[in-house]
């Protein structure tokens, strides 16, 4: 056991720090304008060799052990950068369920930024129970024809694609008939609606609603009757700190929040420290253990749960330093009460440990 | 003992309920109607209730009143001219001043606060936008002008009044948005039942209750305490009321928020209207724990 940087690990990490020290308060962190310029940080954090650190070099990764994500998401946090974008549940469902094909047509510009996607899973009637989706794929020569509407759909309104699960069959058992599908967003038969979270930001999620929108055949991804399994792939991932890239996110605002504190912080903003601390070190010892090949199971609930406390204690930190007087916390603030819902909510992840983990109930 | 309200107090308390429930906002988009502010306006003027004070109102009724308007999200002032009035009687459009702005302004003229051993007022200037969507902040105009004088007892009594009367809000905004939650989970339905049948969220809503019935009580105790009590012990009997009262509203707040799931941090969904409230609510006239420093009694 070690937790220093190796001599390769310490390399990177100051290439990195150089290279944060040049981009130092180009991008903004938060708000609209974070979302409205968050291609150009993706993308800039790709062309420097930052980006995509553990996936294949055959789509654009770098093919380097997880840890280098740590390493990240330490040195943005560090640095006050914005957090990397956190895709790496759309690049796992696509690598896992797609096709070769589909794969080298896709995997790349998701990886480098130049296509934006966005995850067309929840609908009004179908959110902890995705199930229940009824947003239909109706086959119709080489194409699938849509209809439906889906909510919450995150950063919908810049998305060029969207993984999108639809009921191929009625007839079959709710979670056997459902498939996903890479859909074009810009297309007349998809009509995008805006949608304001309650902190005033609208860039972060939207609506589609979707009215004879078309897919290729050959678009769908894996087999007829796997999307579920795919979704819960894509959930799976959607629940690790490690995948997201939030620790980032959560170190720099309790460095922020601890500039403004002259002496001793309040004691909301203490435990704030230990608990960023608890996830990056949580983080750590996660990705080290995938070095093994442990796979991810429920125990992504775990990390879910653990990284949205954190982020509410910080939330909740950010009030008692800056008041409702300040926009920025104030937004922190209101955002990190949407971390208890989105990627599954608390509850559900808790139904998940109690049922899956420690054996009791259904 | 009896700490039961008295026949007149729940007349009160019922006819300012009726009020909110009436002419409040029933819905976000509701809030941009300028028809029903004014009729809401109009309604809360002809009851003679920002006076409450001067007319000889206890705390108990000062704080019924507002923890209904609370309830009910109403947004023109009550609040502040009620605080205006107990500080400075028969000045006309007053709410208060409190550190360089004039709070729920809304149509008011003048904001008042007390200085040393003086009354001050100040003309109120443009509204300005804050995290409360119900009820607006002002800048402050030209100079201010002491307009009486005030005693360190009666400066003590209204720093008390005032924070019973932000705590009765922070109790109305906590029973509304735990009124919006317990709606929703009975309605809403996932996997083929409604939500509420699900303990995971029967159990926050349960706990918000009980958050919100010790609230009613530290918060009778404040109330009462403001016209009986010496000063120094109605003072401390209040800042245990709004420490009590601020966490419980925040907590019974958010829970409304993750009850209503993905709708609930939308800005369409009244759940953040509520938390918005409390914030507010919790913020002016605050109390630090450290001003705790008396035993237990
Ligand atoms: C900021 C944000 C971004 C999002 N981004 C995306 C996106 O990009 N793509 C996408 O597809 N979706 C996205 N979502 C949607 C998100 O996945 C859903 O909101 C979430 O799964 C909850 O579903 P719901 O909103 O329908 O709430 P509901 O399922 O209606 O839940 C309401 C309440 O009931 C509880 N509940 C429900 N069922 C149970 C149960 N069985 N046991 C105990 N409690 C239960 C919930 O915990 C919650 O408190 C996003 C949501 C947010 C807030």
């Amino acid at each position: 056991m070690d937790f220093r940087d190796s001599p390769e690990e310490a390399a990177f990490r100051d290439r990195l720090r150089g290279w944060l020290t040049e981009q130092a308060g180009a991008f903004p962190t938060s708000g609209d304008e974070y979302w409205a310029r968050q291609g150009d940080w993706h993308r800039a954090l790709h062309a420097a060799g930052f980006f995509g650190l553990s996936w294949p070099k055959a789509y654009g990764g770098h093919e380097l052990p997880p840890v280098y994500d740590v390493i990240l998401d330490e040195e943005l946090a560090r640095a006050g950068a914005p957090a990397r974008p956190s895709l790496g549940y759309l690049v796992q469902g696509l690598g896992r369920h797609g096709s070769e094909e589909l794969r080298r047509r896709f995997l790349p510009g998701m990886i480098d930024g130049t296509e934006r996607w966005c995850q067309g899973f929840s609908e009004p009637g179908a959110g902890s129970d995705l199930a229940s989706l009824t947003t239909s794929a109706t086959r119709d020569g080489d194409t699938y024809v849509l209809h439906g509407h889906k909510i919450w759909t995150s950063y919908s309104d810049v998305a060029d694609w969207c993984l999108l699960l639809a009921r191929t069959d009625p007839d079959a058992p709710r979670h056997k008939g459902i498939s996903a599908f890479i859909v074009a967003m810009d297309q007349p038969g998809i009509e995008q609606r805006p949608l304001k979270m309650m902190s005033g930001v609208t860039k972060e999620f939207g609506q589609v609603v979707l009215d004879g929108a078309t897919v290729p055949a050959d678009q769908m991804v894996g087999a007829p009757g796997e999307g579920w399994a795919l979704a819960m792939t894509v959930v799976g991932h959607e629940r690790e700190p490690s995948t997201l890239g939030f620790t980032a996110r959560y170190g720099k605002l309790v460095r922020e929040l601890l500039a403004r504190t002259d002496g001793t912080p309040p004691p909301e903003l203490s435990w704030a420290i230990v608990e960023t601390e608890m996830l990056r070190l949580h983080v750590r010892r996660r990705l080290s253990e995938q070095l093994d090949g442990v796979s991810h199971g429920p125990e992504g609930s775990l990390d879910k749960l653990l990284m949205t406390w954190t982020e509410q204690t910080v939330g909740h930190a950010a009030l008692a330093v800056g008041g409702t007087g300040d926009p920025d916390l104030l937004h922190a603030y209101l955002y990190s009460r949407a971390q208890s819902v989105m990627g599954g909510t608390s509850q559900i992840q808790k139904n998940i440990v109690a049922a899956r983990i420690l054996g009791l109930g259904a | 003992m009896d700490v039961r309200l008295t026949a007149e107090q729940r007349q009160l308390r019922d006819a300012a309920a009726r009020l909110a429930n009436d002419l409040g906002p029933g819905a976000v988009l509701d809030l941009d109607d300028a028809d029903r502010i004014a009729r809401l306006e109009k309604a809360v003027e002809a009851t003679g209730w920002r006076a409450l004070r001067s007319d000889g109102a206890s705390g108990v009724e000062v704080a019924l009143v507002v923890e209904e308007f609370g309830r009910g999200l109403v947004d023109v002032p009550l609040l502040g001219p009620v605080l205006a009035d107990d500080l400075a009687p028969g000045a006309s459009s007053a709410t208060v001043a409190v550190a360089g702005a004039a709070r729920d302004a809304r149509g008011m003229r003048q904001a008042v606060e007390p200085e040393g051993g003086r009354v001050l007022a100040t003309e109120v200037g443009p509204l300005t936008s804050g995290v409360d969507l119900t009820r607006r902040d002002a800048e402050l105009r030209g100079n201010r002008e002491q307009i009486a004088t005030l005693t360190d007892e009666a400066a003590v009594r209204w720093r008390t009044l005032a924070l019973v009367a932000t705590s009765a809000d922070l109790l109305g905004t906590a029973r509304g948005a735990h009124a919006l939650a317990v709606d929703y989970a009975k309605i809403r339905e996932q996997y083929g039942r409604t939500i509420g049948s699900y303990q995971a969220v029967a159990h926050l809503l349960a706990e918000g209750l009980a958050l919100i019935e010790g609230s009613i009580s530290v918060l009778r105790h404040a109330a009462w305490a403001v016209d009986e009590l010496p000063p120094d012990e109605a003072l401390h009997a209040a800042r245990i009321a709004k420490l009590y009262c601020a966490r419980a509203a925040r907590t019974v707040c958010e829970t409304a928020v993750q009850v209503h799931g993905g709708i609930g941090n939308t800005w369409e969904c009244l759940a953040h209207v509520r938390l918005r409230r409390a914030l507010a609510s919790a913020e002016l006239f605050p109390v630090r724990l450290e001003e705790i420093d008396r035993g237990l009694s």
